[in-house]
């Protein structure tokens, strides 16, 4: 007997049907705001009709578009094993990407992040199992803003051998990120065959596709790398106040993306049904990412994916708080608890504070918790033993020493998820012996423990793969005026 | 004599009600009440009203925004009329607001925008992704005595010094003020390209768009 998959289901089949119904109407009226030149030529080819209004795509046209999209891909990792499966009901996580801050652990403020912090990141989020993928999750303020998005790119491949979740500030940062990765993989032909990156590429809402991420999504396309299509409706703000009426929004600038992502790459193109959706605050007009609304937008967005049949990603396990406390705590294990439970594929937003604008090692490792409690989760109730509970009576006897049981010494392991440290169960004496250590310091211990016991030595000059990246990235960097990388 | 009609107005801006506002607006102009009055002693009390509300959070950015719109509604009818009788709708001060170059992110902009309208500034809203030049332009052209300048991203900031150079290099400061904000932007940055203030949020704008035009 396999055992139940909890799934949280929050639309019904005839709202999803609607909530379609409704995107479709919005591509076709008001239509699109579609600002890339190449991306309007694409689907008017194709039927859409543009005038100075917008761009109205018809139903048929998406449909067709819909037929071509894969549902199903794989992410790969250094030596090009699949690691990560986009589609399905397969459920896994990532850090948050490309945040400007990093809490800092000693003086307790938020600072700004260098190559340094990245790498360290990248190197706990390496030997955290519970993350499936890196992401480049830091912008360095120490190197030249115009080589940032390639530049997180390299140290996150120089330092791990996961699949990564990426994305580029500008479209023009997409062809030299392409060309890293075809560098990093060993040509142009073994990235296309064993993808290790997903772009995240947003549309600004209202439905706009902007030049910017029209013509990032078009490269992606016609590179053959996969484009996860993020859409960040703040529901009441620039999206409808409903749930529904968001979910909605959502799907119809996915629907639109997809569309243009598949006439550029004429053939097969994979797309990922994501999203960072989330509810606009009416009192501190911030868009909370922690909400259980924000979680709710989510797996709502991700069931409309699903029954298209596509990949699906979301926004969840990133908090409001400004340091670690309960309401982080809270906020993280809520919002990846029920993306899970979601059943969503890829999601991102562990490590993150302050609405996706800060990140912490520290909580990394305290969300890593959460996960495993996810994954536990849904594993579901088994039935492991033929009698579950009357024949291990009849060894024990009334007595029931069920710790003398071998049944428990081999069940255990299997039905229980053993916490790190960083979760106390011991007893209060252990705690006030520990100098009364709370999960700040217990994730800091953890942190140093795993940080110091995975020194990461600079890759060798001579290293073929790190010569081949850097044929890429040393001449941008050279022209923005940089002739050495900082020393992460 | 007017105290009914003047209830009703501020009660429009409470209500949010562009509609009711306006046609208040007309009312007052068929009874002979005084353009400014009516601004005066009717709308601007319920905005003042909002705005506290707002601040002791009791009502919401929504209750704010549709305050502005009524409030928008009910100018637009009284402007002609005001001009006529030369005198002029007290304004705080002409503010040309837009997010820099390469960046689209617009909803912190527009909110700062419409508090800012709320308050009695003239904005001229100039969306996103602006290049330094149009910033100039438009602050000559308006005779803005400040230029606001949203950014979101760490690589669009720098943009901001572009758009102080941009208004330097056109000799329009030290006369037009800059200010800066969003969400990567810092007191300490705002000083460092020359800006001559930052706000935190829309309400910070506020006050610090008072400040700086002495009001
Ligand atoms: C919504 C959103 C978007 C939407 C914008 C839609 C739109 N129509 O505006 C979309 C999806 C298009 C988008 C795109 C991108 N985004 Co974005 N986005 C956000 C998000 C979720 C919310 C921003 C927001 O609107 N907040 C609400 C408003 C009200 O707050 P605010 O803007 O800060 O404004 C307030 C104050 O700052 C201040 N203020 C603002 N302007 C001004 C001006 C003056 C003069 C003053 C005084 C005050 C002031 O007052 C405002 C009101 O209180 C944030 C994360 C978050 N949760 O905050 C990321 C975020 C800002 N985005 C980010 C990124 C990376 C991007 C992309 C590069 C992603 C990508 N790879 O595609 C693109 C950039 C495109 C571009 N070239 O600009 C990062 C920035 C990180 C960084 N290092 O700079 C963030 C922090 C998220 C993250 N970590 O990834 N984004």
């Amino acid at each position: 007997m396999t055992p139940v998959r909890p799934r949280l289901t929050l639309l019904e089949p005839a709202l999803i049907e609607r909530i379609l119904e409704e995107a479709l109407a919005l591509l076709e009226r008001p239509g699109v705001r579609v600002e890339s030149a190449e991306a309007r030529r694409l689907l008017q080819a194709a039927g859409a009709s543009v005038d100075a209004r917008g761009t109205r795509i018809p139903e048929s046209l998406v449909r067709d578009a819909l037929a071509q999209a894969p549902h199903e891909f794989f992410l790969h990792d250094r030596s090009g094993t699949a690691r990560v499966r986009y589609g399905g009901d397969s459920v896994q996580f990532d850090p948050g990407s490309s945040c400007v801050h990093l809490l800092d652990d000693e003086t307790g403020r938020h600072r700004e992040a260098v190559s340094r912090d990245l790498v360290r990141l990248v190197r706990l989020c390496e030997a955290l199992p519970q993350y499936d993928a890196q992401s480049t999750a830091l912008v360095c303020a120490d190197v030249p803003k115009e080589i940032g998005d390639v530049y997180r790119l390299l140290l996150v491949l120089r330092h791990s051998d996961k699949p990564v979740v990426t994305g580029a500030f500008t479209a023009d940062a997409v062809p030299p990120m392409v060309a890293l990765l075809e560098a990093d993989a060993g040509g142009h032909i073994a990235l296309r065959q064993r993808p290790r990156a997903v772009f995240d590429v947003c549309p600004s809402a209202p439905l706009h596709w902007t030049q910017f991420a029209a013509d990032g999504l078009i490269r992606l396309a016609r590179a053959g790398v996969p484009a996860e299509i993020v859409p960040v409706p703040l529901a009441g703000a620039t999206a409808p106040p409903t749930l529904a009426g968001a979910v909605a929004l959502h799907a119809a600038e996915c629907l639109a993306g997809i569309a243009i992502a598949q006439l550029a790459a004429e053939g097969p193109a994979p797309v990922v049904w994501g999203g960072a959706p989330a509810i606009f605050d009416m009192r501190t007009g911030t868009a909370p990412m922690g909400a259980v609304e924000t979680a709710m937008l989510d797996v709502a967005c991700a069931e409309v994916g699903k029954h298209l049949g596509l990949p699906t990603h979301g926004y969840l396990g990133g908090s409001d708080a400004k340091v670690l406390d309960a309401q982080a705590g809270i906020e993280s294990a809520q919002g990846l608890l029920l993306g899970a439970l979601g059943g969503i594929n890829m999601i991102s937003g562990a490590g993150m504070l302050d609405f996706l604008a800060c990140h912490s090692l520290e909580k990394l490792v305290v969300d890593a918790e959460a996960i495993a409690s996810a994954r536990r989760l849904l594993d579901g109730v088994s039935v492991r033993t033929d009698s579950l509970a009357v024949a291990m009576f009849e060894k024990t006897g009334p007595a029931g020493e069920f710790l003398k049981l071998p049944e428990t010494r081999r069940l255990f392991r299997l039905e229980q998820h053993l916490p790190s440290n960083v979760i106390d169960r011991g007893s209060v004496r252990a705690w006030e012996d520990s100098g009364r250590r709370g999960v700040v310091a217990r994730a800091r211990a953890r942190v140093a423990e795993i940080l110091d016991g995975h020194p990461f030595p600079p890759p060798r000059p001579d290293d073929e793969r790190e010569r081949a990246r850097m044929a890429v990235v040393g001449p941008l960097a050279a022209r923005a005026g940089l002739d050495r990388l900082p020393a992460a | 004599m007017h105290d009914g009609l003047l209830a009703a107005m501020r009660r429009s801006i409470l209500d949010g009600d562009p509609d009711r506002s306006a046609a208040l607006a007309r009312e007052a102009i068929e009874r002979g009440l005084p353009p400014l009055d009516a601004v005066r002693h009717g709308f601007v009390p319920g905005l003042d009203e909002v705005g506290e509300g707002f601040a002791k959070g009791d009502l919401f950015l929504p209750d704010l925004v549709m305050a502005g719109e009524a409030m928008k509604a009910a100018t637009a009818v009284l402007e002609p009329e005001l001009q006529k009788t030369g005198a002029r709708r007290e304004i705080l001060g002409r503010i040309v607001l837009g997010t820099v170059r390469g960046d689209i992110h617009e909803i912190g902009k527009t909110l700062v925008s419409t508090m800012l309208a709320a308050a009695g500034f003239e904005v001229h809203d100039v969306g996103v992704d602006v290049p330094a030049e149009t910033f100039a332009d438009r602050a000559r052209e308006v005779g803005a005595d400040i230029v606001g300048l949203s950014a979101l991203l760490t690589t669009t900031m720098t943009a901001q010094r572009d758009v102080v150079r941009a208004l330097d290099r056109d000799g329009l400061r030290p006369r037009v003020k800059v200010i800066v904000g969003g969400a990567p932007v810092t007191r300490a940055w705002a000083e460092e390209i020359g800006a001559d203030g930052y706000g935190e949020d829309a309400v910070a704008a506020v006050s610090l768009a008072r400040s700086l035009v002495g009001r």
